[in-house]
């Protein structure tokens, strides 16, 4: 990577432009856009009669009147929003959102269409709530006892994004490289069980791909076309990469769905481990890109700011992977699992169906409650769901066990 | 005919530029009326077209070297092409209509091609995206089109099927004859950058035309969000229905957005005469029939294109077409006439022979499966068609096929008696 036309010379200008009063600096004129208005909203509004997904069931004409003719100052517009959702009218097993995020700007120029989905995806979540942020591992009550018997695996992850910079469905190459190039500085500053390496998809050897997927941590060109539709995938490998710790308890994915993805795991059910190398790591690494004045986007309403609106708020899944053959066939898992504010997912990951009995159970909440509040939920809730199992193998009922709705 | 026909189009071209500035879009009648302005309205257009090239100034954080992709493991034509000096030069050009540099080369970042064929890796937005990026795209078309020089070069249009001769094949030998080529309609972007009232503008415009047609072409049209499951299936039966595109060269190039919106087929009801609208072209235009009679399939496909051009211009619009390239269409590589002629053809001794190779490129003829162009041959039957598309005129290519299918066959049946084969002189390209 020494060519200097892959990499600039220097980090790109401060973010100045994004500052507080900013919006009416520097609008870049978007010559696209304007040509559209031409056409009236019913020649261009998208046929969604076949759609089952949020931005559907929230998009009217009203709306999109009134948006298409905006633009954030970066140049994202309505139908960039909601092009992957016209696209995928909807997914077998999951309601999806089917709108994504530009830039950090996108949130607030586009409300009127993403309040309502993000309301009608985190429960109710008003445009006037609060987002608690809490990162502090030591409130964490237990996790340090999940029976390893059950419970074969704990992750924690969660994404960010570096202000300053647009988000993966609109950035440009040189975005993206500048991206890498000020991630690789943070993480290589790491030290002591944080200290690692950064492998970069378009320059790593033969070995070290076939241990990276030996070790399930390399991440493949997204073939879901609910990224690929929302142009996630554009140039790729350029500037995608995976950086993780010497004892691979710690990992960061670099410009895949999101500017970064932070992944804390390790076998065994010691999720208390698990969430506070996670806390630790991932306050370690904001510290560094705040130096640069590259702090990660977060607002009080929204919490951490990320591609796709389900992630919001903490943009945090902590799961376990945990073997429950009799408890899963039970007619009221489902229910167990809704009151427990808990979600079930194959050991492939969201689009998959379980195998041998093993699940992946993680929180169903980002928004509106924090990470401790998040990752207790679901130590207690797989507690439960643990001693559930041992009961229902001894033959024993299990019905004075079932939690109230939390 | 042909020449009052291209002088109407020019002065057309005028009038359209205007158009697509304007707010009137189905409302074309107006021609009358626009004539009398011509005068102040071409001095409008000249002013217009001084600023085709400018465009605005576009989002732009980062200096042209940081933004030059990485094409080291790319083999396509826009890779071979695209020097950091002319990606300087066009990445922050748009095209009136807000298309970039970025966007047409998409495809072919996203795409680093295949070893053995080598694929475009670049796509035009609109019909103005062949001026803005003439310097890119002129040495695309110049290596894709062997040649073809459109910087001094004139492409001749010739849609005068009774010049062909010898066009009727062995039907022993020759299974299925066909012919397609694509048409774009003047002032509505191309399918990577069509919005979706221009996409839904270039299905009513061209249905409304295709309901005017007559006789053996009499047909009817099909559209892909209301077609009933009975004629899905049928459709599938005759082999006519177009599949969402999973191709990543389309995909990747923004063709497949909102699909299936304003998507469909239209064919006749004999099913010799089958139009596609919206796909990977605003339309793409084939004609077809079993057996060997090649004269007829192409007879019936000017005709048929002749009579939906007129039907178009009846209401105000044109096909995107200049002497420089001929029909405009969304890959460079269909420039020119846009032209595929062919046959399925059975060719077990021959395709056998060491020598079929050679032959085939003398006769400038290419080989495909009988399911398309990734596809291979089954039982000896081959998808034997021209190569060529820019700088020979229709009536050229399909002769090309005539003349090339002609010998193939005499060399299959020379074959079978036993006697030897002769590899034929290489033929001229550019006439």
């Amino acid at each position: 990577m020494t060519d200097p036309f892959l990499r600039p010379s220097v980090l790109p200008p401060l973010t100045g432009v994004l500052a507080a009063g900013a919006r009416t600096a520097a609008m870049t004129k978007n010559c696209h856009n304007d040509y559209k208005m031409k056409f009236t909203t019913d020649e261009e509004f998208p046929d969604l009669s076949l759609h089952n997904n949020h931005m559907a069931k929230v998009l009217t004409k009203e709306i999109y009147e009134k948006l298409r003719s905006k633009s954030t100052p970066s140049g994202f517009t309505v139908d960039d929003v909601i092009q992957t959702g016209v696209d995928n009218p909807g997914h077998p097993f999951i309601m999806t959102v089917g709108c994504v995020a530009g830039d950090e700007e996108s949130y607030e120029v586009f409300k009127e269409l993403l309040d309502p989905v993000i309301s009608d995806r985190h429960g109710g979540y008003k445009p006037t709530d609060k987002h608690k942020t809490d990162l502090n591992f030591e409130n964490l009550k237990g996790g340090d006892d999940l029976d390893p018997n059950y419970v074969l695996s704990s992750r924690v992850r969660t994404g960010r994004s570096i202000k300053g910079f647009t988000l993966p469905p609109h950035n440009s190459r040189g975005e993206r490289r500048a991206i890498q190039n000020l991630s690789i500085e943070a993480l290589s500053s790491l030290e002591g069980e944080f200290k690692g390496k950064y492998y970069p998809l378009d320059g790593m050897t033969d070995a070290e791909q076939e241990q990276l997927i030996a070790d399930h941590f390399l991440f493949d060109k997204p073939v879901s076309p609910l990224l690929t539709c929302a142009g996630m995938a554009r140039d790729w490998p350029d500037a995608r990469g995976i950086w993780h710790n010497d004892n691979k308890t710690f990992l960061v994915w670099v410009n895949e769905e999101d500017h970064l993805r932070v992944i804390s795991m390790q076998k065994g059910g010691n999720m208390k481990e698990v969430f506070k190398r996670f806390c630790v790591g991932l306050q370690k690494i904001e510290e560094i890109f705040k130096k640069h004045n590259h702090g990660f986007m977060w607002n009080e309403h929204l919490g951490y700011i990320l591609t796709c609106p389900s992630n919001l708020g903490t943009g945090l899944r902590g799961g376990v992977h945990v073997k429950l053959p009799k408890l899963s066939t039970h007619a009221k898992f489902e229910e167990i699992l809704t009151r427990l504010r808990l979600q079930k997912r194959g050991t492939g990951g969201v689009d998959t169906a379980s195998v041998g009995g093993v699940f992946d159970i993680s929180n169903a909440d980002r928004l509106g409650s924090s990470e401790v509040e998040q990752v207790q939920l679901v130590v207690d809730g797989v507690k439960l769901m643990v001693e559930m199992e041992k009961k229902l193998e001894k033959g024993e009922s299990i019905d004075g066990m079932i939690p109230a709705q939390k | 005919l042909l020449k009052h026909v291209r002088n109407i189009s020019r002065h057309r071209t005028f009038l359209n530029m205007i158009h697509s500035f304007s707010r009137i879009l189905s409302s074309k009648r107006n021609i009358g009326i626009l004539s009398l302005m011509g005068g102040s309205v071409a001095a409008g257009f000249l002013l217009q077209r001084e600023h085709a090239s400018a465009g605005s100034p576009l989002r732009r954080r980062y200096p042209a070297s940081s933004e030059y992709p990485d094409l080291r493991q790319h083999n396509n034509c826009m890779a071979s092409n695209l020097t950091p000096a002319i990606y300087a030069k066009l990445c922050d050009k748009t095209t009136p209509n807000g298309y970039t540099l970025d966007q047409a080369i998409q495809t072919g970042v996203d795409n680093p091609g295949h070893p053995f064929i080598k694929t475009v890796g670049m796509v035009a937005g609109d019909e103005e995206s062949y001026e803005v990026f003439a310097d890119l795209l002129d040495p695309i078309i110049k290596e894709r089109h062997n040649g073809y020089d459109p910087c001094v070069m004139k492409h001749p249009t010739d849609l005068d099927s009774s010049k062909i001769h010898s066009g009727q094949f062995d039907d022993r030998y020759v299974l299925s004859s066909r012919v397609r080529t694509g048409r774009s309609i003047r002032g509505l972007s191309l399918p990577p950058a069509c919005t979706r009232a221009e996409r839904r503008e270039v299905e009513r415009v061209v249905v409304d035309a295709l309901a005017g047609l007559k006789g053996d072409l009499t047909g009817r049209y099909y559209s892909l969000t209301q077609m009933t499951e009975k004629e899905q299936q049928q459709l599938i039966d005759d082999h006519f229905l177009f599949d969402k595109p999973v191709s990543p060269l389309l995909t990747c190039a923004g063709m497949a957005r909102d699909w299936p919106d304003a998507r469909g087929i239209w064919h006749n009801n004999e099913k010799t005469f089958l139009i596609w609208i919206n796909e990977e072209d605003h339309t793409r235009v084939i004609s077809m029939e079993k057996g060997g009679n090649m004269k007829r399939v192409f007879d019936r496909f000017c005709r048929g294109l002749k009579e939906v051009e007129r039907l178009i211009q009846e209401r105000g619009w044109e096909f995107m077409w200049n002497e420089r390239l001929g029909y405009i269409l969304t890959c460079p590589s269909n420039l020119g006439t846009g032209l595929r002629a062919g046959v399925h053809v059975k060719l077990p001794l021959l395709s056998k022979d060491p020598r079929f190779s050679k032959i085939l490129d003398n006769l400038r003829l290419q080989k495909r499966g009988t399911g398309g162009v990734d596809t291979a041959a089954v039982g000896g039957v081959f998808d034997i068609s021209n190569l060529d598309r820019l700088g020979q005129s229709e009536v050229q290519l399909v002769q090309t096929v005539v003349d090339g299918v002609n010998y193939l066959i005499e060399c299959e049946k020379r074959l079978e008696r036993g006697q030897d084969i002769k590899v034929p002189p290489p033929i001229k390209q550019f006439k």
